[in-house]
């Protein structure tokens, strides 16, 4: 019944415009998905920066504590 | 909250344009692209004039945050901007036979935007200076910004209407296609401000932990100045907790709870 109704319309019928209305979606989700996947790189990138930072800081607490008192 | 409510709205509007809509009688089928074409555009268009109008707040207060709204605007418009070129160029093809047609002026005017716009990147970026870089971006986005409206309604006013209007007096939607239509602009402005929020809090990260690092390598003397950053960092992370880029904040202000 849908299949003829489309078939009577001048416009793309389903098995035709199907692809196009998928690849329009896929479009829109995969720059949606690549975006997320852009900022979680940089995310990553953020917090491996400030596990270096933190590394740094309890290295530098290390060495003041293991300096005798005397020296500090 | 905000990506909760964009997810929801994304959803529901999937459902409305697979399973409520009906379908067009001269389109048919290919017509449901233009619940996501159209919307994408009016979103971006909007997201060029709204950098126009932070890149004016910029200017007024000098207040480096307007720069950075302003800029997040332009940058999430351009996404969008690829998206409706791509998507229209695959209705296009689908209704026209052709990927692109040069003699249809809403197409050609939204490229010309789109190219302006494209080259708002590499102005900026090319400024080594952060104080001349923010005012000449500021510059370029508000004489784009007002280049967009009139761009609009130039083409409005042209004679050619080969190009589908959905909005507008030769609009004429029946209610299920206008609600369907309102909802997916309503889902694509939500995953906008969610992009631009996203976008937002992973700069103010950025440019906090350049803070902290500057202020570690100055030196213990300096630790005070780091132990100001990281309580800033904390400030921030209580607001953004639950967000993708806040998984950063939060783990800033955990490490500075520890360091601290």
């Amino acid at each position: 019944m849908g299949a003829s109704t489309l078939s009577t319309l001048p416009a793309l019928p389903l098995h035709e415009a199907g692809k196009y209305v998928a690849g329009a979606y896929i479009v829109l989700f995969a720059l949606v998905m690549l975006y997320v996947a852009i900022m979680a790189l940089r995310l990553s990138r953020v917090q491996r920066e400030l596990q270096e930072i933190l590394a740094q800081r309890q290295g530098g607490g290390e060495e003041l504590s293991s300096t005798p008192a005397g020296e500090r | 909250m905000l990506a909760f409510c964009t997810l929801a709205a994304m959803a529901v509007a999937l459902a409305l344009v697979f399973f409520y809509a009906p379908l067009d009688a001269e389109q048919g089928f290919l017509q449901k692209i233009f619940y996501v074409h159209v919307p994408l555009a009016i979103v971006s268009l909007c997201g060029f004039v709204a950098g126009g109008l932070l890149a004016i707040a910029y200017l007024r207060s000098g207040d480096a945050r307007w720069d950075a709204r302003s800029y997040v605007a332009i940058h999430t418009s351009l996404i969008f901007g690829v998206a409706t070129l791509i998507t229209g160029s695959i209705w296009a093809k689908g209704s026209w036979g052709h990927w692109w047609v040069w003699d249809e002026p809403t197409l050609v005017s939204f490229l010309i935007v789109f190219l302006l716009y494209a080259t708002y990147q590499p102005l900026r970026f090319a400024i080594e200076d952060p104080e001349r870089q923010s005012r000449y971006a500021s510059v370029f986005a508000v004489t784009a910004g007002a280049f967009v409206p009139m761009n609009f309604i130039a083409v409005r006013l042209a004679s050619s209407y080969v190009h589908p209007r959905v909005l507008g007096s030769t609009s004429n939607l029946p209610p299920s296609m206008a609600l369907t239509f309102l909802v997916a602009l309503l889902a694509v402005a939500l995953l906008y401000a969610t992009l631009c929020a996203y976008e937002l809090q992973a700069k103010r990260a950025r440019s906090q932990l350049r803070a902290l690092r500057r202020a570690m390598e100055l030196g213990p003397s300096m630790h005070e100045g780091a132990g100001d950053a990281l309580g800033a960092r904390r400030e921030a992370g209580a607001g953004a907790a639950g967000s993708l880029a806040s998984a950063g904040l939060t783990s800033t202000a955990t490490i500075s709870g520890r360091a601290g």
